[in-house]
């Protein structure tokens, strides 16, 4: 067994002051929050509505993540495609662009004089901007990334030695993705999309420069908290609150992969 | 009558050219020996669908599976093969039942009937991870011998095996009722001894000689 190393003081110290910076803001909210009047401040009406327009759509959003995630994962890390690195890049991209930036894009793709939302409107008279459905898709945009390099990663890791001792047993290919490739990457689907799910229930940029901020259609928790900010900052506490609870109930349960026990 | 197994072809997998030309009658026990790296898992994965050939053709029966050609390569599915890979590869999320059984062509009397032989039956509902070394092997020797195939591929299926896991295997593959057309890949010359019918030696991907018994 391995002797623990001893650190040397000046790194404890820059470690300690990083996690004191980390912690600040968290011991800040906790602070001021208002907990003799939270539950009254909870059951207004803006913030009843923004909580549920916020799990509406990081909801649906997680829907869409997993179904459109799951086949591009699994091409990504198993079918030879032509750029792949290039198309690996584009996947990831909105994770490093500014949210607002991706809203913008979106807005130039989706909007109803965009590439493609002008023929959606003409064809099947369907607006996205400032719309709910619009809200969805700049969370589902912002949160893709996250479950499609979790269950990538997981699927190169794991290889694919299993798959085709199914397949010479007689399996065809659905079928081994049914019976071995899916239910061995069900950890890691969670994880990814847990994560993906926290990441769409905290978009701010991508949804007020693609959907606005209109109350109960596309004016979510983190809007709402923005808006608060200035009128009430007391209200703006107890929706941080909940966001807060709600991102620790999504890390706690992911702890094995995002937090290792030593 | 024509052979079970008839290859003569060349491909190149990494640093290994596979340079082989082997025919095998139906029911016999071929032994593959030779050292590390010769090629011989290699040669396996190419008769399992595993790999492909480069040039040449693969005749299973009476049927060419694998000309060197996309459109004339069978998928390993469709090829009714048993592969017992070197390091098992057990389907940790099923029960051993469910492993053994894992093939659509597994019928439920096959599968009863290799837990017994092979002194699975009380395991049935463990999973792999709670199997010693030497029931996982037999795990995958039932699992192989369950999807009834015409070719069963086995690559050093006895190796660290305790003695009793040894013998049951070895009692399974002696049994030529119960055992089909078999490439034995092993170290083991006891091994060759007990079961193989006939030897072949590879080096650096060829086939360089047919050792005596």
């Amino acid at each position: 067994m391995t002797g623990q190393l001893r650190a040397p003081r000046s790194v404890l110290v820059v470690a300690t002051l990083t996690v004191a910076f980390l912690a600040l803001p968290v011991l800040a909210l906790l602070q001021r929050a208002p907990w003799s009047g939270l539950v009254d401040l909870l059951r207004r009406r803006e913030v009843v509505d923004a909580l549920g327009v916020s799990l509406l759509v990081s909801m649906v959003a997680a829907g869409i993540v997993l179904v459109l995630g799951t086949p591009l994962a699994w091409v990504l890390a198993r079918v030879d495609v032509p750029f792949r690195r290039l198309v690996r890049a584009l996947v990831i991209l909105p994770m490093v662009l500014p949210p607002v930036v991706g809203g913008t894009a979106l807005l130039f793709a989706l909007g109803r004089r965009g590439l493609v939302g002008q023929w959606l409107e003409r064809w099947f008279d369907l607006t996205l901007p400032f719309t709910t459905a619009g809200a969805v898709v700049a969370a589902t945009f912002v949160a893709l990334p996250f479950f499609v390099i979790t269950v990538e990663g997981a699927l190169r890791t794991s290889g694919d030695d299993l798959e085709q001792v199914a397949s010479t047993l007689g399996a065809d290919p659905l079928t081994v993705l049914r019976r071995i490739t899916l239910p061995r990457l069900l950890p890691a689907m969670g994880a990814g999309l847990a994560l993906a799910w926290a990441r769409a229930l905290g978009e701010f940029g991508a949804t007020i420069t693609f959907a606005g901020n209109l109350p109960g259609r596309t004016r979510t928790l983190p809007l709402a908290t923005f808006q608060a900010l200035e009128s009430d900052p007391e209200a703006a506490v107890a929706l941080s609150l909940v966001l807060l609870v709600v991102s620790l109930a999504v890390l706690l349960p992911t702890r094995h992969r995002w937090l290792p026990t030593q | 009558m024509s052979p079970a197994l008839l290859l003569d072809g060349t491909t190149t997998v990494g640093d290994l050219d596979l340079r082989v030309t082997l025919e095998v009658m139906p029911g016999e026990l071929v032994a593959v020996v030779g050292p590390n790296g010769a090629g011989k898992t290699t040669l396996l994965r190419l008769l399992a669908g595993l790999v492909r050939l480069d040039a040449g053709h693969l005749d299973l029966g009476d049927r060419t599976v694998d000309d060197g050609t996309d459109r004339g390569f069978v998928p390993a599915h469709l090829r009714r093969m048993g592969w017992v890979p070197q390091d098992r590869l057990l389907f940790d999320h099923l029960t051993v039942a469910a492993n053994v059984g894992f093939s659509p062509r597994a019928t439920t009397d096959r599968v009863a009937s290799l837990l017994t032989a092979l002194h699975l039956e009380d395991l049935a509902d463990r999973r792999p991870p709670e199997c010693s070394g030497g029931q996982a092997q037999r795990v995958a020797v039932a699992r192989a011998l369950a999807a009834d195939p015409d070719l069963l591929l086995l690559d050093e299926p006895s190796t660290a095996l305790d003695l009793a896991s040894r013998h049951r295997i070895h009692a399974l593959l002696a049994d030529r009722d119960r055992r089909p057309t078999t490439l034995l890949v092993t170290h083991d010359s006891s091994e060759v001894a007990d079961l193989a019918d006939r030897v072949v030696e590879m080096t650096a991907g060829r086939i360089t000689g047919t050792p005596p018994l």
